[in-house]
């Protein structure tokens, strides 16, 4: 029997809470000029960064990133047990040739931009199960990237509608150690993939909303905690239109989140950048937590927070297929102890 | 397990419905309005390149009408390479879409996109990848007309 | 007045573009298509030659022109040089568009690059 399992989607780190001890984000020349600018460890002047391609300079985000972590901990390469990271591109190619430059033992997911709270689970698990003292986590995604493998080239004419959202350029990632000083993670919900027939790519807050809706419910059903156990209640990349339908499925269950509840999606750019409907990327939830949420917890401002990062889980040739897009959410719940 | 289908056929649509009540809809007259405009603009310098060609340099119909699409391509070509095509594009929707100049857009942006995978497989195998199938569909219906006109109208 | 009816011929094409756009979440990609196919049509119909009559360039521009000088080709092909004509007509028509179309595309992407958004 599984003994730190509750309910049917939920694990509690009760032996060793893994805690948080470092932290870091790089964001494009767009997020950092959004209301959020303050928060981020470095601004790109520039989205290429001097690199000769798009792909090249989401992979140095995201080697810089993950050092810059580690050098906030004083900790070698050598020292890390395990690196859990994903993005957005096909065969995960930012992670993986990171990884290759990192030289940590490493597993590379994908969870579309669930990937932030996908990789913080399996982490948690690995130093509470005993089997990792330091696990480096980091998701990224960029801007132009995304935009040319999911939709245009950059440069044709078209028009978004304004339930578009705007990929984030960026990275963000957290080192998790079975000691030291940080804030501990003690639960993680496990989503499920849910599919409510949405097929619209530009409106991907739709097609993840249920499934955000759907693993907060559980996450609450299993633990038997409400809202209002939570100062803050934060979803990945829903953004504007998402997050109003996440309310409403949860009120329907008997849950109302609305006083408390963010998206991450809704926080990065300001309604002036001209996004639409707000941010999405893996990148989204990552500089978020990783940036703003983590400094409200050192600041003493939040204590206990639930983050649900939401992955939209088709591609370019499901959808062409007429598939709708499959969604998921995968919760962890960050505490302040002591 | 058919019931189970068909209740969530129903969840499903009835929760589309309610997804797609909940953001503003694209704001069409104003959007028609720039469609028109810049449309409407894009067509009448085609004329005036057209009457040019006609009036100063004595080409019959067909070859003024070649004329005003390949200067029209180009102009569209230089301006995708600029970056302000798209910048035009966001506002005038399908008025930038829809001429020759649209089409220009199609073969350029996805030629320049791809120009790091490569001469070849890049820029070469990409640059149709948008407007190969206005060729394809558009040649094959060509012909099509021109079948029925030897077979039945001839 | 010439340009008059150019301009109105011209947006109201566009116009019907971008509805279909707003209603219908067509990509621009199925738009090209659509109305590229659709201007063969209603030429091999014998419509569109009605509307480039009152509309000019306004009627040649946008893409159904475009299927216009398609269509028109590979009629005027059958009439010259029998059932080759049916599919040489079409591309001679045209050849100069594509061709430059080509060669632009060509050269516009060896000597920029995409920037990104802001």
């Amino acid at each position: 029997m599984a003994q730190n399992r509750i309910g049917g989607q939920t694990i509690v780190f009760t032996k060793n809470p893994p805690k948080i001890i470092s932290r870091a984000s790089i964001v494009g020349k767009k997020e950092g000029e959004g209301p959020l600018a303050e928060y981020f460890d470095k601004i790109l002047e520039d989205d290429l960064w001097g690199e000769k391609s798009w792909e090249k300079a989401e992979r140095r985000m995201f080697i810089e990133t993950a050092q810059m972590i580690l050098e906030r901990a004083k900790k070698e390469p050598s020292e890390i047990n395990y690196l859990f990271a994903g993005d957005l591109l096909d065969q995960i190619i930012t992670a993986t040739f990171g990884a290759r430059s990192l030289g940590i033992p490493y597993y590379g997911l994908y969870g579309a931009c669930s990937s932030m709270t996908q990789t913080i689970s399996l982490g948690a698990a690995m130093i509470d199960g005993g089997y990792a003292d330091h696990v480096l986590c980091v998701t990224s995604s960029h801007f132009c990237t995304a935009e040319r493998q999911f939709r245009f080239p950059l440069e044709m004419g078209v028009q978004r509608p304004p339930t578009a959202q705007w990929t984030v350029t960026g990275a963000g990632g957290v080192l998790l150690s079975s000691s030291g000083e940080g804030p501990c993670i003690t639960h993680a919900t496990t989503g499920k993939v849910i599919d409510f027939g949405i097929k619209d790519a530009n409106y991907m807050g739709a097609a993840m909303a249920p499934a955000a809706a759907d693993t907060l419910k559980a996450h609450f059903e299993d633990t038997g905690r409400g809202p209002q156990d939570y100062d803050l209640i934060v979803t990945g990349d829903l953004a504007k239109y998402g997050r109003q339908l996440t309310i409403d499925l949860l009120k329907k269950e008997g849950y109302d989140i609305e006083d408390r509840y963010i998206d991450c999606g809704c926080e990065i750019y300001s309604e002036e950048q001209d996004v639409h409907a707000g941010a999405s990327g893996c990148a989204c939830s990552a500089v978020v937590l990783a940036g703003y949420l983590l400094k409200k917890m050192e600041d003493g401002e939040l204590n206990r927070i639930l983050i649900a990062s939401t992955g939209a889980l088709h591609s370019t040739i499901s959808s062409q297929q007429g598939d709708s897009i499959p969604s998921i959410a995968h919760a962890i719940v960050i505490e302040k102890k002591g | 397990m058919e019931s189970l289908d068909v209740k969530q056929k129903k969840i499903n649509q009835e929760y589309q419905k309610y997804a797609n009540s909940i953001p503003p809809k694209s704001n069409t007259v104003t959007n028609c309005a720039m469609a028109f405009l810049v449309g409407g603009i894009i067509c009448t310098i085609g004329q005036a390149i057209n009457n040019i060609a006609k009036n100063y340099y004595n080409m019959n119909t067909e070859e003024a009408s070649a004329t005003t699409s390949i200067t029209l391509i180009l102009i569209a070509a230089l301006l995708t390479g600029l970056g302000l095509y798209e910048k035009i594009g966001k506002r005038a929707g399908a008025g930038s879409i829809v001429p020759i100049t649209g089409f220009s857009n199609s073969i350029v942006s996805p030629a320049m996109e791809h120009k790091r995978e490569g001469y070849v497989m890049g820029i070469g195998a990409k640059m149709f990848s948008v407007a190969g199938p206005v060729l394809v569909y558009g040649v094959s219906a060509s012909v099509v007309v021109g079948l029925i006109h030897y077979f039945f109208i001839k | 007045m010439e340009y008059i009816r150019a301009f109105i011929t011209g947006g109201l094409i566009c116009v019907i573009g971008q509805i279909l756009i707003d209603k219908t979440n067509l990509t621009s990609a199925r738009i090209l298509v659509l109305f590229a196919t659709l201007g063969v049509i209603l030429t091999g119909l014998g419509i569109y030659e009605h509307v480039v009559e009152f509309g000019g360039a306004g009627a040649t521009v946008p893409l159904p022109g475009f299927g216009y000088a398609l269509a028109k080709g590979a009629i005027k092909g059958v009439k010259e040089m029998g059932i080759l004509g049916a599919f040489s007509g079409g591309i001679m028509a045209t050849a100069g568009g594509i061709a430059a179309a080509i060669v632009f595309g060509y050269l516009t992407a060896v000597l920029f690059d995409p920037k990104s958004k802001n």
